[in-house]
C-alpha cells in the first residue's frame, strides 16, 4: 500500500516546527544549530516528496544545492560557535547580547 | 566753461580720492591747498558756466550733460547725467562759492588738529556729494547727492570719534535722516510706477499732462518727499539731529548745515516744484509745518547757552521759513531765502568759531562777554550776520525775508496764509531778540569768566578774511532781489521761469507765478514791510535793553516763569519723548523677539524634534536585546505574516 | 574646450592631489588656493565669451549618463548663472586665501574640503539636468558639515548636525518632487528624462504643481533661507571658522534663491503665482525680523548672520514681484550680498584672530588703533546698508522698484527695513571702532596686514563697480531674466488681478506714448 503523499508533507511540517521551536526556545548554540538542520532537512525532505508526487526531478535538483548550502552554512557556522566560546567561554545565547541596541 | 560744467562735482571727488587714498604720504599744508584748490577751482568754472547761461537766449538755458548710463531694466532707465540751468547753477555757486571760504577758513580752524587730512578729505567729499544732488537730472542721482551728503555728515558730525556724545551724534544724523530717505525711496517709486521715468524734464511734462491736480497721486508724491525733506532740513518732525551735530567742528556746521546739506529739501522741492503744484494740499501741509517749525525752533533758541546751539536751532527755524515759502507757491523767494541764509548763517557760525577758538573751545555763552573788545573784526562781522538774520533793511535779510512773508499773506492758501504770516512775524520778532541776546551775551557786557577773556585774542587772517567776504555778501546780496522793481528783481527774473510749474520747456513769459491768488499790490507789501522791520527793531531792542542794561532782571524772568524756561531750556523734551515711545520699544521689544520666539519658539521646535525622535528610539531600543534568539523569531513572525497575506490573496 | 567641465572639476582634482599626495601643509594651501585661483580665471572666460542678448543656455555639455532614467551629465550656463559662478570662484579663491594664517592643525582635510565644497556649489548652479543638480546639492552638505564640525567653534557639533538635518529634510522631499515631475512627464511624452529643458515643457495639474513647488520651495526656502526655517544661519555661520562663514554666506544661501528662480518659477507658474503672497509676507517679515533681531545681537558675527536673514528676504521680496526690475534687483542683490556680507565675514574674522572674542562688549574705540581697518569696515557696513554709490543700493532700489510696481503696500513695509539696516549697522559700528579704548588688550593688536588687505581689496573694487558702472552685470542678466518671468509670469487667465494691478502709468502707457508724441510736435 503506497502511503499518500500529503503524510510526507505533514511529517516534513512537524520536523520544521519542532525544529523552529528548538530555535527558539532552546539555549545551547550547538543544540540551536542541530533544530537549524533540522529545518533545512524536513525542507528537503519535502521537496523530495513533491518530486516524487508530481515526477518531476527539479525538487531533487533543488534538495541537492540546498544539502550543499547546508554543509557550508554547518562549517562556517561551527568555526563561528568555536571562536565565541573561546571569546565568552560559553554557549548559552542568552549570555551573548553583544549586538545589544 | 558751459560745456565743462560736469567737471564741477569731479574736482571736489578729485580732491578727495586724493587727499584720502593718499593719507599717510601727502604733506599737511599740500592736503589743506589740494581742497581748498578743488573747490575754488569747480566755483571758477560755475561762474565762467553761469556766465555763458546767462548769454543764452531764455529757451536755451538747460543744458544736460550724460556721463554714462547707469541702471536700466524693463522700463526703468537712469544715467548719469548733469543738468545746467538757472536754478542749478544759483545752487552751485552758493555750494562752491561758501564752501570755498569755509575751506579757507578750516585751514585756520583745524590747523591743529590731528585729524586735519581726513577733515579735508571728507569736507571735499561732502562737496563733491552736494554737487551731485544739485545738479543731477533725475531724481535718483539726487538721491545718491542725498545720502552722500548724509554719509558726509555722518563722518564729519563724528568726526572726533573718541568722543562718545560726537559718535552718538553722528549716528543719530544719519538715522533719522534715513527716516526720511525712506520717505523718498517710496516717492520716487511712486512716481516711476505712475508717470514712467525719474528724469526731471519728463517727469514734470508728463505729470503737467497726465496728473490731475489736487488728486491722490500727486498729493502722496508731494508728502512722501516732504518726509524726506523734514529729514534733511531738519523740520518737524524730523529735525532732532541738528542741534545734536553741533558736536561736529564748527565750520562742518557752518558749511553742512547752514549753508548746504539742510537746503537739499528747499531745493528738492523748488526743482519740483512743476509736480508739486499739482498738490495744494499738500503744499499747504508743507507751509504750515514751515511755519509752526519756525516759531517753535525759535522758541527753544531764545533760552540756550551753547553759542552753537542757538544758531542750530536759528537754522531750524530760517528752514521753517523756506518750507514756507515753498509751501506758500513762492519757490524764488524760497532759493532767495536760501541764498541769502547761506551768507549769513555761514558766517554766524564761522564767527561763532571764531569766538570758540578764542575762548579755548569754551562753547557756553555764560562764560563769555565783553569779548567784543578783543576780538573787533569777529564782532563786527557778527553783527551784521545778525542783522541779516533778524531781518533788519538794508541787510540781506531782510529782502529774502520780507518777500516770503509777502507771498504767504497773499498766496492761495487764503486765510490759512494769513495765519502763517502771523506765526512767521511772530517767529521773526523771536530771531531778532534770540539772536540779539546771543550778541549782547558774547561780545558786550562784563566779561563773566576773566581766564577766557584774558587769553582771547582775534583769529589769524585766514580765518577772519573769510568772515569779512562773508558779511560783505551778507549786506550787499539781498539787491539781487529787491522788492517792488520788477525789472531789476534779479532772481525773479532769472529763476522765475524755471519753477512752479514750467520746468525745462520753453518758459511761457506770461504769468510765472500760478499760486498767487491777488495781483501784486504795491502798498500791502510796504506795509507788511514796514510792520515786519518794526518787528525786528522791537526784537533787537528788548533784547538789548534786557541782556546788556539789566542783566539782573533776566535771573528774576527766569525764576519767576520758571517752570517755561525749563521746558524751553531741555528743548519740549522732544527727544526724551522719541526716545521713549521709539527708541527704547523697538530696542527692548527686539531683545524680547529674540529670547522668546527664535530661541524659544522656532529653536524649541527644532530642537523638540531632535527630543522626540531620541526618546521614540529608546522606547524602540530594547528591541534590539542583542540576543539572536529573539531577532529568529522575529524573522519567523514576519515570514509567517508575509506567506499568510500572500496566500490568502493580498497580493494580485 | 569644456569649459564648464573644467572649471567645476578642476577644483576635485585640487582636492585629489591635496588629499592623495604627501605635501607640508604650506604646499598644500598654496595648491588650494592655486586651484581656486586657476579656476576663477578659467570662469572669466565665460564672462567675456558669453552672448548678452539670448536667454539661451551657453557653453553647454551634454553627454548620456545613465540612459536608462533619462539621466544624463548636462551643463549650461545663462545670464543668471553666470554671475553666480564668479561669485563662486571668486569667493573660494578669496576664503581660501584667507584661511592661510587661521587653519594649523588638518591642513590637509580642510584644504581639501574646501575645494571639494567649491566644485559642488559650481556644479549646482551649472547642472541642466536634475539628477546631476541633486547630486551637487547633495554633494555641498558632507564638505560643509565637516568644515564646521572640525574646524569651527565652541558648539560646532551642534552647529554642524543642526545644518546638515535641516538642509537634508528640505533636499529629501526635492527628491521626492524631482522623480515625481520626471514621471508626470513620462506620463505625458513617453519619455523618461531628468532634462531640465525638456521638463520645462511639461505640463502640470494646478495640484500637482503647487505640490511640487512645495516641496522645492521647502528645501529651497531653508537654504535661503526663508522665515522662519532660518534657525540653522546664526548658529552655522557663528561656529563655522572664517571662510567658511564668508563661503556659507556669500554662496551656499543664494543657491536657495537661485533654485526658486531656476526650477520654481518657471516649472510652476501657476503655483509661483499663487504662492506669491505667502513668500512676500514671509520676506518682508523675514527683512524686518532680521533686522530687529540683529539689533540686539552681542555676538558680532550673529549680528552679521541674522542681517544675512534680513538681506536674503530682500531678494526673495525681489524674486517674487515677477517683474523686470524686481528680479533683476534679486539676482544682482544675491551677488552683491555675497560680496558685502562675505567682506563682513573677513573682516570679523581679523578680529577675533586678533582677539578670539567675537563679543561686541569686547571692543570700542578700535579707529584709533586701526585706521585701514577701520576704513574698509566703515565701506563694506556702508554696501551692506545700501548707501547709494556702492553695490548694495543698485540691487536694494530695483528690487523696492519692483516690488512696489505690484505689491505697494509690502514695499513700502520692507521699506523700513533700509532704516533698521542703517540702525543695527551703525550702531554696531560705533559700539566696536568708535568712543574710547575700554579694554587695554585691544590697545596693542596690529592693522590690517597685507594678506588680509589682499583678500578684502577686489570685493571692494566690486562693490564700487557694480555700485557706480553696473551696467554690465545687468546687461548680462538682461535677456534671462526676460525669458523666466516669460515662463513663469504669464498667467492663464488675462484677468486685471492677473496683471497684477500694476498702477497708472502700466495701465495707461499707450495714453502716455500718445502724450508725449502730441507734445513733441
Amino acid at each position: 500500500m503506497a502511503v499518500p503523499a500529503y503524510l510526507y508533507q505533514v511529517l516534513a511540517a512537524v520536523l520544521f516546527c519542532i525544529g523552529v521551536m528548538g530555535v527558539l526556545f532552546r539555549r545551547n548554540i550547538l543544540v540551536i544549530f542541530m533544530c537549524v538542520e533540522l529545518m533545512l532537512n524536513a525542507a528537503n525532505l519535502s521537496l523530495i516528496a513533491f518530486a516524487r508526487a508530481l515526477g518531476n526531478v527539479d525538487g531533487q535538483v533543488v534538495v541537492f544545492f540546498a544539502l550543499a548550502v547546508a554543509a557550508a552554512e554547518v562549517s562556517v557556522g561551527l568555526a563561528i560557535i568555536i571562536d565565541l566560546f573561546r571569546k565568552k567561554g560559553t554557549v548559552d545565547v542568552e549570555q551573548v547580547s553583544l549586538l545589544k541596541g | 566753461m558751459l560745456q565743462l560744467f560736469w567737471l564741477i562735482p569731479l574736482l571736489p571727488l578729485f580732491g578727495f580720492l586724493l587727499n584720502g587714498l593718499g593719507l599717510k604720504w601727502m604733506p599737511r599744508k599740500a592736503a589743506g591747498w589740494l581742497a581748498c584748490g578743488a573747490v575754488g577751482a569747480a566755483f571758477a568754472i560755475g561762474v565762467g558756466a553761469l556766465i555763458e547761461l546767462i548769454g543764452l537766449p531764455l529757451a536755451d538755458r538747460s543744458i544736460t550733460h550724460v556721463l554714462f548710463p547707469w541702471i536700466m531694466a524693463g522700463d526703468f532707465h537712469v544715467n548719469v547725467a548733469f543738468m545746467w540751468d538757472p536754478l542749478s547753477a544759483v545752487m552751485t555757486l552758493i555750494v562752491t562759492g561758501v564752501g570755498f571760504l569755509i575751506h579757507v577758513y578750516s585751514l585756520g580752524y583745524m590747523a591743529h588738529d590731528e585729524g586735519f587730512k581726513r577733515y579735508f578729505a571728507y569736507l571735499n567729499l561732502f562737496t563733491f556729494a552736494m554737487l551731485v544732488l544739485v545738479l543731477a537730472d533725475n531724481f535718483l542721482l539726487l538721491f545718491v547727492g542725498w545720502e552722500g551728503v548724509g554719509l558726509c555728515s555722518y563722518l564729519l558730525i563724528g568726526f572726533w570719534y573718541t568722543k562718545k556724545s560726537a559718535a552718538d551724534a553722528g549716528k543719530k544724523a544719519f538715522i533719522v535722516n534715513r527716516i526720511g530717505d525712506f520717505g523718498v525711496l517710496v516717492a520716487m517709486m511712486l512716481t516711476f510706477w505712475t508717470l514712467g521715468t525719474l528724469t526731471f524734464p519728463e517727469v514734470f511734462h508728463r505729470a503737467q499732462t497726465l496728473l490731475s491736480p489736487g488728486t491722490a497721486i500727486p498729493t502722496a508724491i508731494a508728502l512722501l518727499f516732504f518726509l524726506g525733506a523734514t529729514g534733511k532740513s531738519a523740520q518737524i518732525p524730523l529735525y532732532v539731529w541738528l542741534p545734536d551735530a553741533m558736536e561736529g567742528p564748527t565750520p562742518v556746521s557752518a558749511l553742512i548745515h547752514a549753508a548746504t546739506m539742510v537746503t537739499a529739501g528747499v531745493y528738492l522741492f523748488v526743482r519740483a516744484s512743476g509736480m508739486f503744484v499739482l498738490a495744494p494740499d499738500a503744499l499747504a501741509i508743507v507751509a504750515v509745518v514751515g511755519a509752526v517749525t519756525a516759531i517753535f525752533a525759535a522758541t527753544i533758541g531764545l533760552v540756550q547757552t551753547d553759542i552753537k546751539r542757538v544758531l542750530a536751532y536759528s537754522t531750524v527755524s530760517q528752514l521753517g521759513y523756506m518750507f514756507l515759502a515753498v509751501g506758500a507757491g513762492a519757490f524764488v523767494a524760497a532759493i532767495f531765502h536760501l541764498l541769502t541764509h547761506a551768507f549769513f548763517k555761514a558766517l554766524l557760525f564761522l564767527g561763532s568759531g571764531s569766538v570758540i577758538e578764542a575762548c579755548h573751545h569754551e562753547q557756553d555763552i555764560r562764560k563769555m562777554g565783553g569779548l567784543g573788545a578783543k576780538l573787533p573784526i569777529t564782532k563786527t562781522t557778527f553783527i551784521i550776520g545778525s542783522l541779516a538774520l533778524a531781518g533788519v533793511p538794508i541787510f540781506a535779510g531782510f529782502f529774502s525775508k520780507d518777500e516770503i512773508l509777502y507771498s504767504v499773506f497773499t498766496s492761495q492758501l487764503g486765510g490759512l496764509g494769513k495765519v502763517l504770516w502771523i506765526l512767521g512775524a511772530a517767529a521773526a520778532l523771536l530771531t531778532a531778540f534770540y539772536i540779539t541776546r546771543l550778541v549782547a551775551l558774547t561780545f558786550y557786557g562784563k566779561p563773566r569768566d576773566k581766564h577766557i577773556y584774558d587769553h582771547a585774542h582775534e583769529s589769524p587772517k585766514v580765518m577772519t578774511v573769510p568772515l569779512v567776504i562773508l558779511a560783505i555778501l551778507s549786506t550787499v546780496g539781498g539787491f539781487l532781489g529787491l522788492p517792488l522793481a520788477e525789472k531789476a528783481n534779479v532772481m525773479h527774473n532769472w529763476l522765475g521761469p524755471w519753477v512752479g510749474g514750467h520746468g525745462a520747456e520753453a518758459p511761457s513769459g506770461a504769468e510765472g507765478a500760478v499760486l498767487h491768488a491777488t495781483s501784486h499790490s504795491a502798498g500791502l507789501e510796504v506795509a507788511l514791510m514796514a510792520i515786519s522791520v518794526a518787528l525786528a527793531i522791537i526784537g533787537i531792542w528788548a533784547a538789548w535793553r534786557l541782556y546788556i542794561k539789566d542783566l539782573p532782571r533776566v535771573q528774576e524772568l527766569s525764576r519767576k516763569f520758571a517752570g517755561a524756561y525749563r521746558v524751553l531750556w531741555n528743548k519740549y523734551y522732544v527727544d526724551e519723548i522719541y526716545n521713549a515711545l521709539f527708541v527704547r520699544p523697538i530696542v527692548d521689544g527686539s531683545r524680547v523677539l529674540w529670547r522668546a520666539f527664535d530661541v524659544g519658539v522656532i529653536d524649541w521646535a527644532v530642537n523638540g524634534t531632535g527630543r522626540v525622535l531620541r526618546g521614540t528610539a529608546s522606547y524602540l531600543r530594547p528591541i534590539q536585546n542583542g540576543l539572536a534568539g529573539s531577532y529568529a523569531a522575529a524573522i519567523l513572525l514576519g515570514a509567517i505574516l508575509i506567506m499568510g497575506y500572500v496566500l490568502l490573496g493580498g497580493w494580485r | 574646450m569644456p569649459v564648464l567641465s573644467t572649471i567645476v572639476f578642476l577644483p576635485l582634482l585640487g582636492a585629489l592631489a591635496i588629499w592623495m599626495l604627501p605635501m607640508p601643509p604650506r604646499v598644500q594651501r598654496w595648491t588650494a588656493f592655486l586651484a581656486s585661483l586657476v579656476t576663477f580665471f578659467v570662469s572669466l572666460t565665460l564672462w567675456f565669451g558669453f552672448e548678452r542678448g539670448t536667454a539661451a543656455f551657453q557653453f553647454q555639455e551634454q553627454k548620456p549618463w545613465i540612459p536608462d532614467f533619462g539621466v544624463s551629465y548636462h551643463l549650461g550656463v545663462d545670464g543668471v548663472s553666470l554671475l553666480l559662478i564668479l561669485l563662486t570662484t571668486l569667493l573660494s579663491a578669496i576664503s581660501i586665501y584667507a584661511s592661510f594664517p587661521a587653519i594649523k592643525e588638518k591642513t590637509r582635510g580642510y584644504y581639501a574640503f574646501m575645494l571639494v565644497l567649491e566644485t559642488g556649489m559650481l556644479g549646482v548652479f551649472v547642472s541642466l539636468d536634475l539628477f546631476c543638480f541633486y547630486v551637487f546639492w547633495e554633494a555641498m552638505l558632507i564638505p560643509m558639515y565637516f568644515l564646521i564640525g572640525v574646524w569651527g567653534g565652541e558648539r560646532r557639533i551642534y552647529a554642524a548636525i543642526k545644518f546638515f538635518l535641516y538642509t537634508m529634510v528640505g533636499s529629501l522631499l526635492m527628491l521626492v518632487a524631482i522623480l515625481f515631475l520626471a514621471i508626470a512627464h513620462k506620463n505625458q511624452t513617453g519619455i523618461l528624462t531628468f532634462d531640465l529643458l525638456d521638463l520645462y515643457r511639461t505640463v502640470l495639474t494646478p495640484t500637482q504643481e503647487i505640490l511640487l513647488f512645495s516641496a522645492y520651495a521647502l528645501a529651497f526656502a531653508i537654504k535661503v533661507p526663508l522665515f522662519p526655517f532660518h534657525t540653522w544661519l546664526p548658529d552655522a555661520h557663528v561656529e563655522a571658522p572664517t571662510a567658511g562663514s564668508v563661503i556659507l554666506a556669500g554662496v551656499l544661501l543664494k543657491m536657495g534663491t537661485y533654485g526658486f528662480v531656476r526650477f520654481c518659477l518657471p516649472l510652476f507658474p501657476h503655483a509661483t503665482l499663487a504662492a506669491v503672497p505667502v513668500i512676500l509676507v514671509l520676506s518682508v517679515v523675514g527683512i524686518i525680523y532680521g533686522a530687529l533681531v540683529a539689533m540686539v545681537q552681542p555676538d558680532l558675527k550673529k549680528l552679521v548672520a541674522y542681517s544675512s536673514v534680513s538681506h536674503l528676504g530682500f531678494v526673495m521680496l525681489g524674486i517674487f514681484a515677477l517683474n523686470i526690475q524686481g528680479l533683476t534687483g534679486g539676482l544682482l542683490q544675491m551677488v552683491n550680498h555675497g560680496l558685502s556680507t562675505g567682506a563682513l565675514f573677513l573682516l570679523v574674522g581679523v578680529v577675533y584672530e586678533r582677539r578670539h572674542t567675537r563679543l561686541i562688549e569686547q571692543f570700542g574705540g578700535l579707529t584709533k588703533i586701526m585706521p585701514l581697518f577701520a576704513a574698509v569696515f566703515m565701506i563694506v557696513t556702508l554696501s551692506s546698508i545700501g548707501l547709494p554709490g556702492t553695490n548694495g543700493f543698485v540691487g536694494e532700489f530695483l528690487i523696492l522698484l519692483g516690488a512696489f510696481g505690484t505689491h505697494r503696500v509690502w514695499a513700502i513695509v520692507a521699506a523700513t527695513g533700509v532704516i533698521l539696516a542703517a540702525v543695527y549697522m551703525l550702531w554696531m559700528f560705533q559700539r566696536v571702532m568708535f568712543g574710547a579704548v575700554t579694554h587695554p588688550e585691544n590697545e596693542k593688536i596690529p592693522d590690517l596686514t597685507r594678506h588680509e588687505l589682499a583678500t578684502l581689496i577686489p570685493i571692494l573694487a566690486l562693490i564700487f563697480w557694480i555700485g557706480i558702472y553696473p551696467k554690465p552685470f545687468l546687461d548680462t542678466m538682461d535677456a534671462s531674466v526676460r525669458h523666466v518671468l516669460e515662463q513663469a509670469g504669464h498667467p492663464v487667465e488675462a484677468t486685471p488681478e492677473g496683471m497684477h494691478g500694476m498702477l497708472w502709468f502700466n495701465q495707461h502707457s499707450d495714453e502716455v506714448e500718445a502724450a508725449v508724441m502730441r507734445e513733441a510736435h
